[in-house]
């Protein structure tokens, strides 16, 4: 099933929320977009996360719980300690198997899995980081005629991560500070 | 994870469809992408070259048919792993259960035990061990031949035990365990009130009934379809007023049994059968 809307999705671990903060509210109805975040972090965090973002943006957030469907205008959450895999009719399921990159969730398990269900449809986005996690799935996404795009690592709180993408791959967009409009145009291609 | 071979839904179409012919094994309704995912997996490690080879090995050899289902299923498991939960379980559910005579646990997929030794330490501490008994079914056998073991990663231990504070537990919890070399081997009292079988959700049927099931990040694995048919099954193994235990990121919501439940009012993942 090939959605009627784009795919985005987000990575990033060190130093990411406040990219992500700043990006929420340009993140509006007009765009034809589901958001999906994968975030390293704590469990306990979760509910404070939840709540911060949905202040910040006019989309529903939510975190996934297994077999959740994937609408559009929503922003959905990887829940701490499981994988998020997306199945191609539009739901996700969860997978509490080995960590990846040292992590768990994993952005490179979230970027594949999204490659692979829904190939032309996906943006990924890599974000400010301290390990290597989600180039590996930024190479898959692209590989399945998706596009992608890496935050400025001179902008990153930590730029190894974005650092090891610009490094490794030939990026569709790197996100700066004033090109936000590109990237909207970017997710929101036809 | 990028093996240089990749299937493709057709080619794990094939490979499902053998496994049914030649094991009797249904595989059709998990999860698609995270089937795939594991199976990409085992193709990677095995070094597997040709879809041709695979599916010819997996037809006949019935050894890799058993490495097929060890690697393909996932059994990461912890001790007192969601330690909210199991505080859950000791304030609110074993209370519940203490005065039967008798009382049934059913852990559905259990994997190498973790979670049925965190619950015979509960029923241990609440001084029900000796009336309990804790069926732990699983569908691959090679996982419960741990379970029967009872020996942990000693690694493990130190996360265990904060886990089981957390928990509400209040003793030291290395007097459940004797340290040998790298592993804890938890005492044998556990070991007499657990009864061992394995049993596919897919397929096996209802074989007693029960005050408490557990069905902790397996039916994660499963699609709606499938997961309904195993809620059924729970449904039909749990007495009125018994308890069904999934994990932290699971629901009943929208399954074709949740009119009959409840879920406790903390909203841990324990639903009540009311009716
Ligand atoms: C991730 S483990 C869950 C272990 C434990 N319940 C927990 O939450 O920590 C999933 C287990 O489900 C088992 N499983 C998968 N498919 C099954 C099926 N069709 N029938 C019974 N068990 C199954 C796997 O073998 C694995 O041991």
């Amino acid at each position: 099933m090939r959605p009627d809307f784009n795919i985005v999705v987000i990575g990033g671990s060190a130093g990411s929320l406040s990219r992500v903060l700043r990006l929420l509210p340009h993140l509006t109805k007009k765009l034809n977009i589901s958001v999906i975040l994968i975030f390293h972090r704590r469990e306990d965090e979760d509910s404070v996360l939840h709540d911060v973002l949905a202040y910040k943006s006019e989309f529903i957030v939510k975190e996934v719980e297994d077999k959740d469907s994937i609408m559009r205008h929503h922003i959905y959450i990887a829940p701490a300690d499981y994988h998020l895999l997306l199945e191609k009719n539009l739901t996700f399921s969860l997978d509490i198997s080995e960590k990846v990159n040292f992590s768990r969730p994993s952005i490179d398990v979230t970027f594949e899995s999204a490659a692979d269900a829904f190939g032309e449809s996906v943006t990924g986005l890599l974000l400010s980081g301290a390990n290597a996690d989600g180039v590996v799935g930024l190479e898959a996404i692209r590989k399945h005629g998706g596009k992608i795009a890496v935050q400025d690592p001179r902008s990153a709180e930590v730029s190894y991560m974005p650092q090891q993408a610009v490094d490794r791959l030939a990026i569709d967009l790197l996100l700066t500070e004033f090109n936000i409009e590109d990237f909207l145009n970017l997710v929101n291609r036809k | 994870m990028s093996a240089d071979l990749n299937l493709t839904d057709e080619q794990i179409a094939i490979i499902l469809s053998d496994l049914i012919e030649h094991y009797g094994y249904d595989f059709t309704n998990y999860s698609a992408a995270s089937l795939k995912r594991r199976i990409q997996r085992l193709l990677t490690m095995d070094k597997v070259v040709s879809f041709a080879e695979f599916r010819h090995r997996i037809q006949r050899d019935a050894d890799y048919f058993k490495r097929f289902v060890e690697q393909v299923t996932v059994n990461v498991t912890e001790m007192f792993r969601d330690a909210h939960f199991y505080r859950t379980l000791r304030e609110q559910v074993i209370p519940e259960l203490a005065t039967r005579p008798l009382i049934r646990i059913w852990h559905a997929g259990c994997s190498t035990g973790e979670e049925v030794y965190s619950m015979a330490i509960l029923l241990q501490e609440a001084n029900l061990l000796h009336k309990s008994l804790l069926y732990a079914t699983d569908i691959n056998p090679a996982v419960l031949e741990k379970v029967r073991l009872g020996m942990f990663p000693m690694s493990q231990m130190k996360q265990y035990s904060e886990n089981y504070i957390h928990s509400g537990g209040r003793n030291d919890f290395s007097k459940y365990y004797i340290a040998q070399y790298d592993t804890a081997k938890f005492d044998e009292s556990f070991k007499s009130r657990i009864i061992l079988a394995t049993h596919n959700l897919v397929s096996d049927t209802s074989f007693n009934e029960f005050q408490l099931i557990l069905c902790r990040n397996v039916m994660i694995y499963f699609d709606k379809e499938l997961q309904d048919r195993a809620l059924e099954l729970f449904d039909n193994s749990l007495e009125k007023l018994g308890f069904l235990a999934l994990g932290s990121k699971e629901t009943l919501k929208f399954s074709s049994v949740m009119s009959r439940y409840k879920q406790l009012d903390n909203k841990e993942k324990i639903w009540r059968k009311v009716s």
